[in-house]
This record gives C-alpha cells, sequence and structure tokens, in this order.
C-alpha cells in the first residue's frame, strides 16, 4: 500500500532527477566553460585541446595601436591558412583571456571582425587552429588609455 | 525580449560581407554596481548564422564581446536574394533570430 507520503517523497525525487539531466547538457555540448574561464593564451589552448601555438604570417591580427576607450576596441583575425577549423581572438591580459570562438566552415572565409572589450593595454592574438588540433597565432599590442572591464 | 539585430549582407563577386549588429547589455560579471554589489555576467554565448537555412557560422563568445555586439564575416557563394539568417542565444537563455536578404 502506498501512503500519501510515499509518493511525495517519490515525485521529489523524480523532479529532481529531470532537473539534473534537463540542465547539464545545455553547457556540455555546445559551450566549452573551462576555454572561456581560462587566464592565459596557454590554457586556453590547453582548454581546447590544442598544442602550444607558433608563430605565423599566414595569421593576421588587426586592431589600433592605441585605443581610447577599452569598452569598444575593434579587432579583426583572419588567415589565409587552408584547413582551418576554428579561429580565436584573445586578449592576453583581460580576466578572462578568450574573447571570441569561431568555427569556420567550407562556406565561410575565416576573416572575422568583432569589437571586444580590454581591461588594459596588452597583447592580443588571433589563433586559427587547424583540424589536426595545430595552432598558428599572430599577436599584436594594443595600448588602451580608458579600461572597459571594471566598473 | 531584446531589439532586433541589424543585418546588411552585401554581394561582390560569388561572396557576400555580412555585418551584423545585435543589440545586447553584454555584462562581463566584472561589473560592480553603486551599492558595490557585483552585476551578474548576461551575455551572448552563441552565435550561429545561415545562409537558405544551411548554417554556414557557429561563434562561441565570452563575456569580453562589446556592448551591442558587432560581428562583421564573409560567407562564399552567396548571391544576391539569398536569405541570411541571424541567430544569438544568451546567458539566460533568451534567444533571437533576426533574417536578411542578401544585396
Amino acid at each position: 500500500m502506498q501512503t500519501r507520503r510515499d509518493i511525495l517523497k517519490r515525485s521529489a525525487i523524480v523532479a529532481g532527477m529531470l532537473a539534473g539531466t534537463g540542465l547539464f547538457p545545455q553547457y556540455a555540448l555546445a559551450y566549452n566553460k573551462s576555454a572561456f574561464e581560462a587566464k592565459s593564451v596557454a590554457d586556453v589552448l590547453k582548454a581546447l585541446g590544442s598544442s602550444a601555438p607558433t608563430e605565423s604570417k599566414e595569421v593576421t591580427i588587426s586592431g589600433p595601436d592605441i585605443a581610447e576607450n577599452g569598452a569598444v576596441v575593434p579587432l579583426t583575425a583572419s588567415t589565409t591558412m587552408a584547413g582551418v577549423k576554428q579561429v580565436l581572438i584573445l586578449v592576453e591580459k583581460n580576466p578572462a583571456a578568450l574573447v571570441a570562438r569561431y568555427d569556420v566552415t567550407d562556406s565561410v572565409e575565416a576573416n572575422f571582425a568583432t569589437r571586444s572589450k580590454m581591461g588594459q593595454s596588452s597583447d592580443v592574438y588571433a589563433v586559427a587552429i587547424t583540424a589536426d588540433g595545430k595552432a598558428f597565432f599572430a599577436k599584436k599590442e594594443v595600448k588602451v588609455t580608458l579600461g572597459g572591464c571594471g566598473g | 525580449m531584446a531589439d532586433p539585430m541589424r543585418i546588411r549582407a552585401q554581394a561582390a563577386g560569388d561572396k557576400a560581407t555580412v555585418r551584423v549588429l545585435m543589440s545586447h547589455e553584454m555584462e562581463s560579471g566584472q561589473r560592480k554596481d553603486a551599492a558595490g554589489n557585483t552585476v551578474p555576467a548576461w551575455f551572448i554565448q552563441e552565435v550561429t548564422a545561415s545562409l537558405n537555412g544551411k548554417v554556414v557560422l557557429t561563434a562561441d563568445w565570452g563575456p569580453a564581446v562589446s556592448k551591442n555586439p558587432f560581428l562583421q564575416f564573409t560567407v562564399k557563394g552567396a548571391k544576391a536574394g539569398d536569405k541570411l539568417a541571424v541567430t544569438w542565444k544568451d546567458t539566460k537563455g533568451d534567444t533571437r533570430t533576426d533574417e536578411a536578404t542578401v544585396s
């Protein structure tokens, strides 16, 4: 025989299980949270499963030499390399280095422009990751007169 | 629901340059309000662009992308009249899709 208390207890367990399964996979599938929380350029690449990057002339990063407003720094990352799967934009001295990650498909050129926040003057990186996990980078120094991360 | 995006897609030869301006607060989670409490992070996490229904670009963004984000990219094989749709999803689970015609 089932008492009311039993039923309540069981439905609470089921609800808990649903919440557990329903919420977690969202993160696990697409968004690489640890990469976006990594502090340094090397840690980001490690979180994405790539090796240490080598500098390459085929990757370019462009942005201003001096940014007056750190809240809006236009950065462009591009590469002419073949077989690139991902393009990253990183700011070395931000609280979390990774700004954006783009998946390159056959029907899109490996050339992306975004505006980024920068907390202070720092090196900015464009990193291209090829299909076999090799990483190539280009860097550039951007001086910031007014930071855009804190308050 | 957030404001609409502004999308411009311009064909030149066999490719199209796409410029997207989204309307979003992009809170980094680093800022403090007047009372000294940290403002919780709230930013666009995923951006997807598709041409005539086929996904051409996916991007993951962190909190360091600027407020009212701007994105420019180039789609190969796009011609005038094609439909280009852009979707974003933020950390609160809010999502928005807007569509433009390549011109």
